[in-house]
């Protein structure tokens, strides 16, 4: 059964974002299952959906270890289950 | 699959309006602590509730992290301590060590408040549930996270006079024991008419004893939140108003309900109930009084107040209701007036009397909340104020909870300041006519009739 995760990436535009992220998920054998992106006034905004189930990571470490890459970068990565989502908006 | 939209409203109300979830509260029998030995019994309490709750405080930060969403407050209620130590305690000074036993296990499971420092007397009073109340001005004033509730009325068998008179005398010695504190002491003391079981709200927490060994009451919260949806709404008819507040009700308590049941399942310990309470905080945005002023009040305390005040937190319990499987606690409107920002400028501009606080709570409102008096009133019309909230409460069928903090040596015009989620208040005017022969009387107001309701 997948274990989806939303990782929602904010802040200035610079180079290597997704190649940092996408990186450190290939590592951790997190599979990417959608991305959607888009860049307004120079602002990155970016939404990952992400399959935990063969990551050789425990999501604490995944949350801990996209907060640094973010800091590195100056944006603001942001990991969450994605229960939190479909028990909000779904019935 | 969720949407970008969802996924961004979702992070919006955390980041932007204060979306949190306000306690999980761990509730703890400690029927099994008893003993007639006080030190058999300290011990105890001690290794009960140290034991139960020893990873409370990890398990909401697990969950803060893993959904991103604060959990403010990581709290525990306990059996109400009249009927722990009854056995034990012979004299208030007996029941002040159960009360730094509490505040001892509190600090070393990392909580921050612990409530069920508590008397359920609403018909009469057993001499252990005396010996407690008497010891509560020592037992606050020597304790920082040690909660204190009395029950002195119910719907069913009516309002024990004697516990509100002694109760007057009890917040006034209160005040006095934390005078240096501007008589912060009283901002952990609350008396009810018709107390939960299951409150999960601060101070007045306490496990039931209807409850079993161990339960998760969860608070949610997001006033912000429903203000911000509200903006949408502007001169629109009531229907869409009510949709609005409904929906984003469900949302809000959708959060609360998934981090109950998994913290419970972390825990090991039943889930009990969600309190559909909103509850403000003294941070701009996060304000119950700026929900009513959106509604169209240009101040809250104006006329139309009590109306605005019932429709919005009708609606919040019918969106509310839908999105959690039980439902309990108080589950009412908090306006606390020095923990909301709204509250605390309407009070200072003098939109708000306490006489308007005191209809508010005919409708919804869970009572007369941390309100600050002149340190002068005196303990009979303190006493006075208590009879009238728990008359409301026993005749409506609701609970009534009063907070009120005589700030000694302050008077109208001053400001008591508690800090952090207490937040701070403009000392309001109380009615200065006397209702001391009324008060002097002994004995119990009867239970209400419970027909020919007009």
């Amino acid at each position: 059964m997948q274990k989806r995760v939303i990782i929602t990436v904010l802040g200035k535009d610079t180079v290597g974002i997704i190649a940092r992220i996408c990186t450190f998920l290939a590592e951790a054998h997190i599979n990417i299952l959608d991305i959607s992106q888009t860049i307004v006034q120079e602002f990155f905004d970016m939404i990952m959906i992400v399959d935990l189930q063969k990551s050789t990571l425990p999501f604490a470490d995944v949350a801990d270890a996209l907060d640094s890459i973010g800091e590195d970068l100056g944006v603001q990565v942001k990991c969450q289950d994605e229960e939190i989502f479909d028990k909000m908006h779904r019935i | 699959m969720i949407s970008k939209r969802e996924i961004m409203e979702t992070n919006r109300m955390i980041e932007e309006e204060n979306l949190d979830v306000r306690t999980i509260t761990l509730g703890i029998s400690l029927l099994d602590c008893i003993s007639p030995d006080l030190e058999v019994l300290k011990r105890n309490i001690y290794e009960k509730i140290t034991t139960v709750a020893k990873d409370l405080v990890a398990t909401g930060e697990e969950i803060e992290k893993k959904y991103r969403i604060p959990i403010v407050n990581k709290r525990i209620s306990v059996t109400p301590i009249a009927l722990v130590g009854g056995a034990a305690c012979h004299t208030p000074e007996d029941f002040v060590q159960l009360a730094q036993v509490l505040d001892r296990a509190a600090a070393q499971t990392g909580v921050n408040f612990i409530g069920g420092y508590s008397a359920l007397v609403s018909k009469n009073m057993t001499a252990a549930d005396e010996l407690l109340i008497r010891s509560i001005p020592l037992a606050l004033a020597g304790t920082e996270r040690v909660c204190s509730s009395v029950n002195v009325g119910s719907t069913k068998v009516g309002l024990n006079m004697d516990a509100v008179r002694l109760m007057g005398q009890i917040i006034r010695e209160t005040a006095l024991a934390t005078q240096d504190h501007d008589s912060l002491g009283c901002a952990k003391l609350v008396v009810f008419c018709n107390a939960p079981d299951d409150n999960p709200f601060m101070a007045g927490a306490f496990h039931g004893v209807t409850e079993g060994d161990a339960v998760i009451n969860v608070g949610v919260s997001g006033p912000g939140v429903v203000k911000v949806a509200l903006q949408e709404a502007r001169g629109k008819d009531f229907e869409t108003l009510c949709e609005t507040i409904k929906r984003t009700a469900f949302k809000i308590t959708r959060v609360g309900q998934l981090v109950g049941k998994e913290a419970a399942e972390k825990l090991g310990v039943p889930f009990g109930i969600l309190d559909l309470s909103l509850a403000p905080t003294p941070a701009v945005g996060d304000s119950v009084a700026e929900i009513l002023e959106e509604i169209g009040l240009e101040s809250v305390g104006a006329p139309g107040t009590t109306a605005a005040l019932a429709l919005l937190n009708d609606q919040v319990k019918k969106g509310g209701i839908m999105a959690g499987s039980y439902i309990g606690g108080l589950s009412g409107a908090f306006i606390p007036v020095s923990e909301d920002k709204g509250m605390i400028d309407a009070a200072a501009r003098g939109a708000l009397t306490l006489e308007k606080l005191e209809a508010m709570t005919c409708v919804c409102s869970v009572g007369l909340d941390m309100i600050a008096v002149p340190g002068d009133t005196s303990a009979a019309t303190l006493s006075g104020i208590l009879a009238d909230e728990a008359a409301i409460g026993m005749i409506n069928q609701k609970t009534t909870a009063v907070r009120l903090i005589p700030v000694i040596g302050k008077g109208v015009g001053e400001s008591a300041v508690f800090g952090g989620l207490l937040g701070y208040a403009p000392i309001m005017p109380v009615n200065t006519f006397s209702c001391e022969a009324f008060i002097s009387r002994t004995g119990r107001i009867p239970a209400p009739v419970h027909s020919f309701k007009n």
